[in-house]
C-alpha cells in the first residue's frame, strides 16, 4: 500500500504549484486557478489523513465536501468579479485593478 | 367705603395709566389720552369724595382722615407709610386735582390731536406743521400732531402719581418719594423735545439744581429720623417730640436740632420751589411743552416745596419758645428776597413764558416769606389761589403761542419767534376767549382788588407782615407787588392790546376747545378761590361769607391762629400798588410800534440789560461752580487721577504681567511643551513616510510578504521547539 507521506508530498507539490500561480501570475483568471489548486491540495491532505489515521470517522470526508462547496462558490464569485472588472476596465490583469489606489 | 380706604387709592390710577400707555397703547393716540385722562378723572373723583368728607368732618385737625401700615423695619423702629388728609392736605389735594385735570385736557389740544402728521416732524423736536388740503382743495399749512404724543401722556400720568402721592402721604418719607418722582418727571418733560440742545441742557440743569436742595432735604430727614425714630407727621409734630428737638443741641453751635432739621428741609424747598439762590433752573425749564410749564413749573411741583414748609411749620416754629427765630428769619429773608429779585428780572424778559417763570419764582417767594413771618394760613391761601391763576396764565400763554404759531404757518416766515411778546399785539380780537381768561389770570396775579382770588391771598400776606411788625418784609413784598402788577400789565398790553406788530400776529387764530375749556375752568377758580378767605373785618364785604379758609386750614396747627387785626395801611398799599402798577404798565406799553425798543430799556439803560441777563446769575454760577467742577472732573479726576494714577498703576501691572508672560513663553512654552508636541507629530509623520513604501497596493506582494513571514516564523518556531528538551 502506498504510504501516507506520498500523498502528502503530492499535495504539497500541488499546493506549491498553486501558490506559485497565485503569487506570480498577472492574469486574474490564472490567480483564481492557483487558488483552486491550493484548495484541492488541502482536500487531498484531508482525504489522505482520514483514510490513514481515522477511517472510522466521517469528519475528514465531510471537510473535503465543504471545501468543494466553498471552492465552487468562490470560483463563481471570483469569475463574476473578473468579468465585471473586464467589462469596466477591458483588462483582467490584477495589477491594473487599482481604482482604490490613492 | 370708608374715606381712609379711598385715600389710599387716590395716587394709583395715574400710575396704572403710565404703565398701560407705555406698555400697550403707545401707538394709539386717542386710546393713550383717553386712558390718561380717564384714570386721572378717577383720581379726581376719589379726591373730591375725600375732600367732601373731610370738609364735613368736625374737628378734622384733631382726627384727620388716614391710616398707616408698617413698611420697613429698621432695627428697633419701623418706618411706616400711610395716608393722611387734614385741612391743609384737603386744600392742597383740591387744587392739585383740579389743575391736573384741566392741564391733562389742555394737553390734548396743545399737542394738536386730530391734526395730520407733519412731513418733516421727527420725535424729540416740536412739530413743524403739515400741509393739508381744505374743503376747497387748496393746500394750506396746518399744525401737525406731536410725534411723541402718547409718551407725553405717560409722563404726565407718572407725574400726577408723584404729586398725589406727596399730597396724601402722612410722613416725610413717602413725601420725599413723591417729591423725587416729580423731579424725575420734571427732567423727562423739560427734555421732552430732546432733539433741541437747549431743552437737553435745561433738563440737566433743572435736575442737578433741584438735586442740591434734595440732598439737604434728605439730610434733614435723616436728622429727624435719628433724633425721633419716626418720620410720620403726627409723631414728629407732637408737642413732646418738638420740645425734645428744640432742646437738643445740634452739631452746629447755637442751633437746636429742630432749627437744623428745619433749615435742611427748607433747603429742599429752595431747590424745588426755585428760590434764590437755586432759582436758576426754573426759567430754563420753560423749554418744555407749555402744559408742563403750567403743571409742573407753576401749579403743582414747585408748590410742593411750599407745601413742605407749610406742612413742617410746627417744626420751624419749635425753637420760638426758646427765643430762637433764626430758621424763620432765614426763610423770611430768602422768600422776600426771591419775591423782589425775580419780579425785577421779569420786567425785562420778552419771552411770554419766561416772564411767567420769573413771576412764579416771585410768587413762591411770597409764600415762603409768609411762612417765614409765621403767616402760615396766608401762605397756604396764596398757594391755593396761585396754583389756579398761574396755571391759567401758563395755559393762556400756551394758547397765545399756539395762535402766533398758526400765524407763522400762515406766512411761512419761520424766523419769527412765536414766544416773543414784541412780535405780538392786538391778539384780543383774534383770540377773544384766551384774552378774557388771560386777563382774569393776569389781574389775579397782580392782585386786582375785590374780584380776583390773588388779591385776597396777597392782601392777607401783606396784612400779616404788617400786623406782626415785619416792616422790612412788608415793604419788600409791597414793592414786589407793584413790580408784579407792572410786568403783568406789560405782558397783557404787549400781547393782547394795541395793534398787531407782525403779520404773524395779524393771522393768529383762537385755539381749539380742548385748550380753551380748561382756561375757562381755571379762570372760574382764579376768581372764586379767593372768596373762601375774605377776612372778617374787611370793610363792606367782611362777614358776608365766613372766613372759612382761615378757620379750616388754621385748625391744622391745633388752635386757630388769631386773625390779624384789620388795618387800612396794608389794604390801601395792596390796592394802591396793584392799580399803580397796572396803570403804569399799560401807559408805558400801550403804543409800542413794531421793531421798537422796550421803553423801559431806554429809561433804565444799563440796569435794564442787567435785568435782562438775569443779574448774570447763570454766568456767575458758570464761573464759580460749573467751570471749577468741570476742571475738577475732566482734568483732575479724569486726566490726572483716573488716567494718570489709577490707569498708570494698572498699566504697570499689565506691563509686568506681559513681560512675565513673554518670558514664560520663550523659556518654557515654546521649547518644552511645543517642542514635545511637535516632536511627537513629526516623528509619527516620518515613521509613516518611511513605512509608506511597503504599502504598494499589490495583493500579490502582500501575499509574498505574508508567505515569507510564515516561513520565517515557522522556521523559527520549529527551530525553537527543537531546542527544547
Amino acid at each position: 500500500m502506498v504510504p501516507l507521506s506520498w500523498y502528502l508530498i503530492v499535495a504539497a507539490a500541488l499546493f506549491c504549484l498553486g501558490l506559485y500561480g497565485v503569487l506570480a501570475r498577472r492574469n486574474s483568471v490564472a490567480i483564481l486557478m492557483g487558488i483552486e489548486l491550493m484548495l484541492n491540495a488541502v482536500n487531498l491532505n484531508l482525504v489522505a489523513f482520514w483514510r490513514y489515521l481515522a477511517p472510522a470517522r466521517m469528519s475528514g470526508q465531510v471537510f473535503a465536501v465543504i471545501v468543494f462547496a466553498v471552492a465552487a462558490a468562490e470560483a463563481a464569485v471570483g469569475l463574476a468579479l473578473i468579468i465585471s472588472l473586464y467589462r469596466l476596465r477591458r483588462t483582467v490583469v490584477a495589477d491594473e485593478a487599482d481604482l482604490l489606489r490613492g | 367705603m370708608p374715606l381712609e380706604a379711598l385715600l389710599w387709592l387716590i395716587p394709583f390710577p395715574p400710575l396704572a395709566a403710565f404703565f398701560v400707555i407705555l406698555l400697550f397703547t403707545r401707538s394709539h393716540r386717542r386710546l393713550s389720552h383717553t386712558v390718561a385722562i380717564g384714570l386721572l378723572a378717577v383720581s379726581w373723583l376719589l379726591a373730591m369724595v375725600v375732600i367732601a368728607g373731610a370738609v364735613r368732618t368736625k374737628g378734622l385737625a384733631e382726627h384727620p382722615i388716614g391710616s398707616s401700615v408698617p413698611w420697613i423695619p429698621t432695627g428697633g423702629t419701623v418706618l411706616s407709610i400711610g395716608t393722611l388728609v387734614d385741612p391743609l392736605g384737603a386744600v392742597t389735594l383740591f387744587f392739585v386735582a383740579w389743575t391736573l385735570l384741566a392741564i391733562f385736557i389742555y394737553s390734548v389740544g396743545y399737542h394738536n390731536f386730530g391734526q395730520p402728521r407733519g412731513e418733516h416732524d421727527t420725535p424729540g423736536l416740536p412739530p413743524h406743521g403739515a400741509h393739508a388740503k381744505d374743503a376747497n382743495g387748496t393746500e394750506r399749512a396746518v399744525p401737525s400732531v406731536e410725534p411723541l404724543y402718547s409718551r407725553f401722556f405717560a409722563f404726565i400720568s407718572l407725574f400726577a402719581f408723584g404729586m398725589l402721592l406727596l399730597v396724601v402721604s402722612d410722613n416725610l418719607l413717602t413725601l420725599f418719594v413723591g417729591w423725587e418722582i416729580m423731579g424725575l418727571c420734571s427732567y423727562l418733560l423739560i427734555g421732552f423735545w430732546y432733539g433741541k440742545d437747549s431743552a437737553k441742557r435745561a433738563a440737566v440743569k433743572a435736575f442737578l439744581t433741584t438735586r442740591v436742595g434734595d440732598v439737604f432735604m434728605l439730610l434733614g430727614l435723616a436728622t429727624l429720623y435719628t433724633q425721633t425714630g419716626s418720620l410720620s407727621y403726627r409723631t414728629l409734630f407732637s408737642h413732646e417730640v418738638l420740645a425734645h428737638l428744640a432742646e437738643t443741641p445740634s452739631y452746629i453751635p447755637g442751633l437746636s436740632m429742630a432749627a437744623l432739621a428745619g433749615l435742611l428741609l427748607f433747603m429742599g424747598t429752595v431747590g424745588k420751589s426755585a428760590q434764590w439762590p437755586l432759582h436758576v433752573w426754573l426759567p430754563d425749564a420753560m423749554e418744555g411743552p407749555t402744559p408742563v410749564s403750567a403743571l409742573i413749573h407753576a401749579a403743582t411741583m414747585v408748590s410742593a416745596g411750599v407745601y413742605l414748609i407749610v406742612r413742617s411749620f410746627p417744626l420751624l416754629t419749635a425753637g420760638l419758645e426758646h427765643g430762637s427765630s433764626f430758621t424763620l428769619s432765614v426763610i423770611a429773608f430768602i422768600g422776600a428776597f426771591s419775591a423782589l429779585f425775580a419780579a425785577t428780572i421779569a420786567l425785562a424778559q420778552n419771552d411770554i413764558k419766561r416772564v411767567l417763570a420769573y413771576s412764579t419764582i416771585s410768587q413762591l417767594g411770597y409764600m415762603v416769606a409768609a411762612v417765614g413771618i409765621g403767616a402760615y394760613v396766608a401762605a397756604a391761601f396764596h398757594l391755593l389761589t396761585h396754583a389756579f391763576f398761574k396755571a391759567l396764565l401758563f395755559l393762556g400763554s400756551g394758547s397765545v403761542i399756539h395762535g402766533v404759531e398758526h400765524g407763522v404757518l400762515h406766512t411761512g416766515n419761520h424766523h419769527i419767534d412765536p414766544q416773543d411778546m414784541f412780535n405780538m399785539g392786538g391778539l384780543r380780537r383774534r383770540m377773544p376767549l384766551t384774552f378774557a381768561t388771560f386777563l382774569i389770570g393776569g389781574l389775579a396775579l397782580s392782585g386786582f382788588p375785590l374780584i380776583t382770588a390773588g388779591f385776597w391771598s396777597k392782601d392777607e400776606i401783606l396784612a400779616d407782615a404788617f400786623g406782626h411788625g415785619h416792616l422790612v418784609v412788608f415793604l419788600t413784598l409791597a414793592l414786589a407787588a407793584f413790580l408784579t402788577a407792572f410786568y403783568t400789565a406789560r405782558q397783557i398790553t404787549l400781547t393782547f392790546l394795541g395793534e398787531p406788530r407782525t403779520e404773524e400776529a395779524r393771522h393768529a387764530h383762537e385755539s381749539v376747545w380742548t385748550m380753551t375749556a380748561p382756561l375757562v375752568l381755571l379762570s372760574v377758580f382764579a376768581i372764586a378761590a379767593g372768596w373762601v378767605g375774605i377776612p372778617e373785618h374787611f370793610p363792606g364785604l367782611g362777614g358776608l361769607v365766613p372766613n372759612w379758609f382761615h378757620e379750616f386750614v388754621g385748625s391744622t396747627l391745633g388752635e386757630v391762629p388769631e386773625a390779624v387785626a384789620f388795618s387800612a395801611v396794608p389794604l390801601l398799599t395792596s390796592i394802591g400798588v396793584a392799580f399803580a402798577g397796572l396803570l403804569l404798565g399799560w401807559l408805558v406799553y400801550r403804543r409800542v410800534p413794531a421793531g421798537a425798543v422796550d421803553p423801559v430799556a431806554r429809561l433804565l439803560g444799563p440796569v435794564h440789560s442787567l435785568l435782562k441777563s438775569k443779574y448774570y446769575f447763570d454766568e456767575i454760577y458758570d464761573f464759580i461752580l460749573i467751570r471749577p467742577l468741570r476742571w475738577f472732573g475732566e482734568t483732575f479726576v479724569y486726566q490726572w487721577m483716573d488716567r494718570g494714577l489709577i490707569d498708570g498703576v494698572l498699566h504697570g501691572i499689565a506691563r509686568l504681567a506681559a513681560a512675565l508672560g513673554t518670558f514664560f513663553r520663550r523659556a518654557i512654552d515654546l521649547p518644552v511643551i511645543n517642542g514635545f508636541g511637535d516632536l511627537v507629530g513629526a516623528s509619527t509623520k516620518r515613521a509613516g513616510q518611511s513605512l509608506r513604501v511597503l504599502q504598494t497596493g499589490r495583493v500579490q506582494q502582500y501575499l509574498l510578504i505574508g508567505l515569507v513571514n510564515i516561513v520565517v516564523v515557522g522556521a523559527l518556531l520549529f527551530y525553537l521547539s527543537a531546542l527544547r528538551p
